[in-house]
């Protein structure tokens, strides 16, 4: 996992979101523009600069108590604004495994 | 099974409190996640890519029914319903959350199970063939060194902090079921030839990025002195292994820079210095751990019972059962039953609350309660009376724990991969799903033989890719994931590193390769049945790298 701080001289090639894992859970979650985390990569703020993402993911960095290891992951938006995971591990992050986990209650 | 002593179970009830307070700071925001993350690691709760992650020692692979039903109710309680058999006899917990973990450790703890040294850089949980005790060809039951070892490094000040982590695995057999090669270090329980018993030291193995197998350093050592001869070499590993660069700080690199000689020197000049000390065994001491471990009070019957042959006769799926599953016994009238964990398009290594219930309501029955676990990700019912084994066949059967593809190539290998792992770059599940649909005709296996297949998805190697038969390693290239083959490798006593047959191939063609793969060997093996490794051995990887990539 990249810190923001070793991220600090990336360039960004595309839209941004700053994303990290729930400290009670560890779930995947996605800085918000209102200074929050969401579970919702819809919900996330998108940086189209290297200046904003940054900014976004020093603010992240801060919350510690909230959010484990925030950094500056890549996405798509596509027509209509939606907000699609730039990459294969994102978007194993964001939907889970791809594979079908074992049904709990059969053999 | 071993009984935890007093000793034993405050050492575990004092560290769930301690953790407990831990976790308790976390939550409260009094620990930052850079003071918490070595103190969670400490206790074997890493960070995977959704979720917590808890990995559990299950010590020279025995557990009991007890704490088999234990890690049942974690899975149920705390987690998702199943867990993850890894290929260090340990189990991970892939969806467990932080304020319940401290909980769900008391729970652990209740049966003597814990999370502590499966992770960090300390000595790792010590691992052993998982028929021991059982195997016909053993000369003495490991396990009782693995304890000694296991209760003098647990929580040492001096081995805590180490270079890097530590695996230690121990053998007593004529075959290697515990993959001795590929470990930092590896005890090997043999006889001389004074007929004396004592062990060869092997250091220095490891996969990851720069693989090597382990080099014997010390063909024959006494007894008396296995513990300060390991104390020996982790001194000499805690003061010359490299600290500035992680990608070189296994004991593997310090033996391959200085060479096993000069390593073995090394250590020879501090055991001199310690040998004849404290760590010098006592055989009364010897014998006190020894008599921890209790065997079960096995009946005297015969071999092959008359109602056997007559089951085999009569049901060919048991008799081809009782052929893949089934191993002799040290005890007349006993065999070892293998289970496979690799179903049909399932995950290796996974297995269900349920699945686990009944496993220990089985072993209950069938197997003086105990079940182990395997390198290989399988289990193992070790003491079942060969005349109960129609009847255990039936059980499994209903639960999908009969599968006959034991050491076939649908019994896989594979660590988690990208689809859990953070450190992963590839996936590797959904690979060996796919090969196991592929190749889901159980006379397509048979007639294949013997043949290991082994993922990783990442150069770290958890799915040991290495000592594959055929090894498959996830890498990423541009964003896409592509597979790295080798052909050749094993783990067994004539441990080999595989060879890399050409360029890495994408993932939509791994299995396509495999089955290209196969049918080369098909066509090259010699009559009557070369295995698969033999013909690799015989014609080189040439001859598979070119039907390999003739169509690519």
């Amino acid at each position: 996992m990249t810190s923001p701080l070793d991220q600090k001289k990336i360039k960004i090639a595309g839209p941004v979101v700053i994303t990290a894992n729930r400290v009670d859970d560890g779930a995947v979650v996605y800085r918000s523009p209102d200074g929050r985390w969401t579970t919702e990569l819809g919900a996330a703020a998108v940086a189209i600069d290297a200046d904003s993402a940054r900014a976004l993911a020093e603010a992240a960095a801060e919350d510690d108590l909230n959010a484990i290891g925030p950094y500056i992951a890549p996405v798509s938006v596509l027509p209509g604004g939606h907000v699609r995971p730039g990459n294969l591990r994102e978007l194993i992050r964001l939907g889970g495994p791809t594979i079908e986990l074992p049904t709990p209650l059969d053999s | 099974m071993y009984v935890y002593d007093a000793f034993d179970r405050r050492l575990l009830a004092e560290r769930v409190a301690e953790f407990r307070d831990q976790v308790a700071r976390r939550l409260s925001g009094e620990l930052t996640e850079e003071e918490f993350k070595p103190l969670r690691l400490m206790n074997g709760v890493y960070l995977q890519l959704h979720a917590y992650m808890l990995r559990i020692a299950i010590p020279y692979g025995t557990l009991s029914t007890l704490q088999l039903r234990k890690l049942a109710e974690i899975a149920r309680k705390y987690d998702r319903g199943y867990g993850h058999f890894t290929t260090r006899q340990n189990i991970q917990f892939h969806w467990i959350k932080l304020a319940e973990l401290p909980d769900a450790m008391a729970e652990l703890a209740s049966v003597g199970m814990h999370g502590m040294q499966t992770s960090g850089n300390n000595v790792r949980n010590i691992t052993t063939d998982q028929w021991a005790g059982v195997a016909p060809d053993e000369i003495e039951d490991p396990r009782i060194w693995a304890e000694l070892i296991r209760q003098h490094v647990t929580l040492h000040p001096e081995f805590s902090f180490m270079p890097r982590k530590f695996k230690i695995a121990l053998g007593a057999s004529s075959r290697d079921r515990a993959a001795l090669r590929i470990h930092d270090m590896a005890l090997r329980l043999h006889r001389n030839a004074a007929g004396e018993t004592g062990f060869e030291v092997m250091v220095g193995g490891g996969l990851g990025r720069t693989p090597y197998l382990a080099q014997t350093i010390k063909p024959f050592l006494p007894k008396r002195d296995v513990l300060s001869y390991v104390e020996a070499v982790l001194r000499t590993y805690n003061q010359f292994g490299r600290r500035d660069n992680i990608w070189k700080a296994r004991i593997k690199i310090l033996v391959h820079d200085l060479g096993a000689e000069a390593f073995a020197k090394e250590v020879e000049a501090e055991w001199q210095g310690i040998k004849d000390g404290a760590l010098a065994l006592d055989p009364a001491m010897v014998a006190e751990i020894a008599s921890r471990f209790r065997y079960p009070d096995y009946e005297k019957l015969d071999d092959s019972p008359p109602q056997l042959a007559k089951a085999r006769r009569d049901d060919r799926g048991f008799d081809t059962w009782m052929a893949n599953c089934v191993a002799n016994h040290k005890v007349p009238g006993y065999a070892v039953v293998t289970l496979s964990l690799k179903p049909q398009g399932g995950t290796p290594g996974d297995c269900t609350a349920v699945q686990m219930d009944k496993l220990a309501d089985f072993a209950d029955r069938y197997s003086f309660g105990e079940i182990r676990v395997g390198h290989e990700q399988n289990l193992a019912l070790p003491h079942v009376a060969q005349r109960d084994l129609p009847a255990l066949w039936r059980e499994l059967d209903a639960i999908g724990l009969a599968q006959t593809n034991v050491n076939l190539i649908t019994d896989i290998i594979s660590c988690p991969g990208l689809d859990y792992c953070s450190l992963a770059n590839a996936r590797s599940i959904p690979i060996a799903q796919e090969i196991t649909q592929r190749f889901r005709d159980l006379d397509i296996q048979r007639d294949l033989g013997r043949l290991h297949i082994n993922i990783s998805g990442c150069i770290n190697a958890c799915g040991h890719h290495h000592v594959g038969h055929i090894g498959i390693l996830g890498v990423e290239k541009n964003g896409e994931e592509f597979y790295q083959i080798t052909l050749g490798g094993k783990a067994d006593e004539n441990a080999t590193l595989g060879t890399l047959i050409g360029p890495a191939v994408p993932y939509a063609q791994v299995a396509d390769v495999v089955e290209d793969i196969a049918a080369a060997y098909l066509e090259l093996r010699q009559p009557p049945q070369e295995l698969f490794i033999d013909t690799v051995k015989r014609l080189g990887v040439e001859p598979f790298r070119e039907r390999v990539y003739a169509a690519r």
